[in-house]
């Protein structure tokens, strides 16, 4: 990224030697993005980020299907970029039907069949949790909304680059991406768009990125996203069922030395990268606070960590009580994690666990 | 990290933690949306608050707070106590964030709470 600030810092859209410089530069990263989720380059819409490629998507289709209908379909644990954008179309006039999950955090396809109406316009369902990591029947909804053209979107932003992701066997017609969750920059992302899918561009000027969406490249933030793009394809075989086998050994690590806790999703396909574990009488946001001060980086589905009070309303669709839903850590591993990592944390939780407990009014030590 | 060191400090070396078996007064209080219980007992003898230990399952200033309040109530006299304000609770620690100052309040009601009827 670095030389596109000092030495290839033209812009793609001139047709001087050093904005065609940039230009090469955005089509290398294109087509990188492109080859990670098998679809053509000129599906590939450069944006800011996972937010606007959701934005994007469902904006896109509400306006560009008006006269079809004004019907979506969506489901209760999507990001809030889907969820608020959907709730902010119910207030304009759209009606949002909200499939619920099961326990274990999964869509079941044949809700999603009965959901549609002639007046349905887009199916819009994550391929996988941000929070729990499960991963969703992505290919058999997309069937399902091809025999019904229906337009399909899913949010991409936790799956691509950590499960192999085929766009045509997904069936899908709009996908995001999000450059920072690949170790890619932050304020970069794409939108698949499937040949031929009409969308309002939510950003109007210079026609930039064929039209779809304009504002002059962020040609640095496209270059890292390209090559992050890269490096994430190559290690779909080699680096994620290693980080996989590292959830795994965190997982039993944690579930052998600390007693009720349990791994929300645990039953379903999950991401290798993704662990959601729940800790009974112990609260999240002081589990992330003493875990920071040792150095370990996870979050928390508590509500006393965001500020908004509210339980995370993913915990909440799988049947977690508030109160369940408080005690909840999210553990994000990757490529840079090592076993040692994932130790310490084995070595040093159990620890905190205990202390925070032993300040409870309710727990009581079992035997 | 939103904390003050001196919170920090509450929250994991916590004083005045535990319970007072043959206690003059038991409150236990909770924010019913984030789901912060603290819990507190105080004995007190001729008006004033012989000893004082709680006990709380909430986020890192939820505990602190608790923690301080037990210790800031220890050796006043019952109606000083009462008037100690979340406030003072806060300040005393270095401040809270703004989404964290019900934390002090569980603690301020904590201890009006635990000294009704005294």
């Amino acid at each position: 990224m670095s030389p596109v600030f000092t030495e290839n810092f033209g812009n793609a859209s001139s047709i001087h030697w050093f904005g065609q410089q940039a230009k090469a530069l955005i089509d290398d990263a294109r087509q990188h993005v492109a080859r990670l989720i098998h679809a053509e380059v000129s599906e590939i819409v450069f944006l800011s980020g996972g937010t606007e490629a959701d934005n994007f998507a469902i904006r896109g289709i509400a306006e560009s299907q008006k006269a079809k209908g004004r019907h979506i379909i969506t489901s209760r644990i999507e990001h809030h970029a889907v969820l608020h954008t959907c709730k902010d179309l119910e207030k304009q006039g759209c009606e949002v039907t909200w499939i619920p999950v099961s326990r274990d955090g999964v869509v079941d396809p044949e809700d999603i069949r009965r959901a549609i109406r002639p007046d349905t316009i887009l199916i819009s369902i994550m391929h996988a949790n941000n929070e729990i990591g499960t991963i969703q029947p992505i290919a058999e909804i997309g069937r399902i909304a091809e025999q019904a053209d229906v337009y399909f979107h899913s949010d991409g932003v936790q799956s691509a680059g950590k499960i192999a992701v085929d766009v045509r066997a997904l069936k899908v017609d709009l996908y995001s991406i999000s450059g920072h969750k690949i170790h890619g920059p932050k304020g970069v992302g794409a939108l698949f768009i499937k040949k031929g899918t009409i969308l309002k561009p939510l950003i109007t000027g210079g026609g930039h990125e064929r039209n779809r969406r304009s504002g002059t490249e962020n040609v640095a933030g496209i270059v890292g996203l390209g090559e992050a793009a890269r490096l994430a394809r190559e290690g779909l075989q080699t680096e994620m069922p290693r980080v996989g086998a590292l959830r795994d050994r965190l997982e039993q690590g944690l579930k052998s030395r600390i007693d009720s806790i349990h791994v929300n999703g645990e039953k379903a396909a999950r991401l290798p990268n993704t662990s959601n574990i729940m800790v009974d009488f112990a609260e999240g946001e002081g589990l992330v606070i003493s875990l920071d001060l040792k150095g370990v980086a996870v979050s928390t589905g508590s509500a006393c960590s965001s500020g908004s009070m509210e339980p995370s309303h993913v915990l909440t669709a799988i049947g977690k009580t508030p109160d369940e839903a408080h005690g909840s850590l999210r553990f994000s591993l990757s490529s840079l994690t090592t076993e040692e990592d994932v130790d310490y944390v084995v070595e040093v939780l159990p620890g905190i666990v205990s202390r925070l407990r032993e300040l409870s009014p309710y727990y009581k030590r079992s035997g | 990290m939103p904390y003050s060191e001196k919170l920090l400090d509450y929250f994991q070396n916590p004083r005045c933690v535990g319970e007072i078996p043959d206690a003059t007064g038991v409150a236990e209080v909770s924010n019913p949306v984030c789901g912060d219980v603290m819990k507190l007992w105080v004995r007190v003898h001729d008006g004033k608050i012989a000893d004082a230990k709680f006990k709380a399952q909430g986020c890192s200033a939820a505990i602190a707070t608790s923690s301080y309040a037990t210790e800031m109530i220890v050796g006043l006299d019952v109606d000083s106590a009462r008037r100690i304000t979340r406030e003072e609770i806060a300040e005393a620690l270095g401040g809270l964030p703004a989404s964290k100052v019900h934390c002090s309040v569980l603690a301020s009601d904590a201890i009006r709470a635990a000294l009704k009827g005294v």
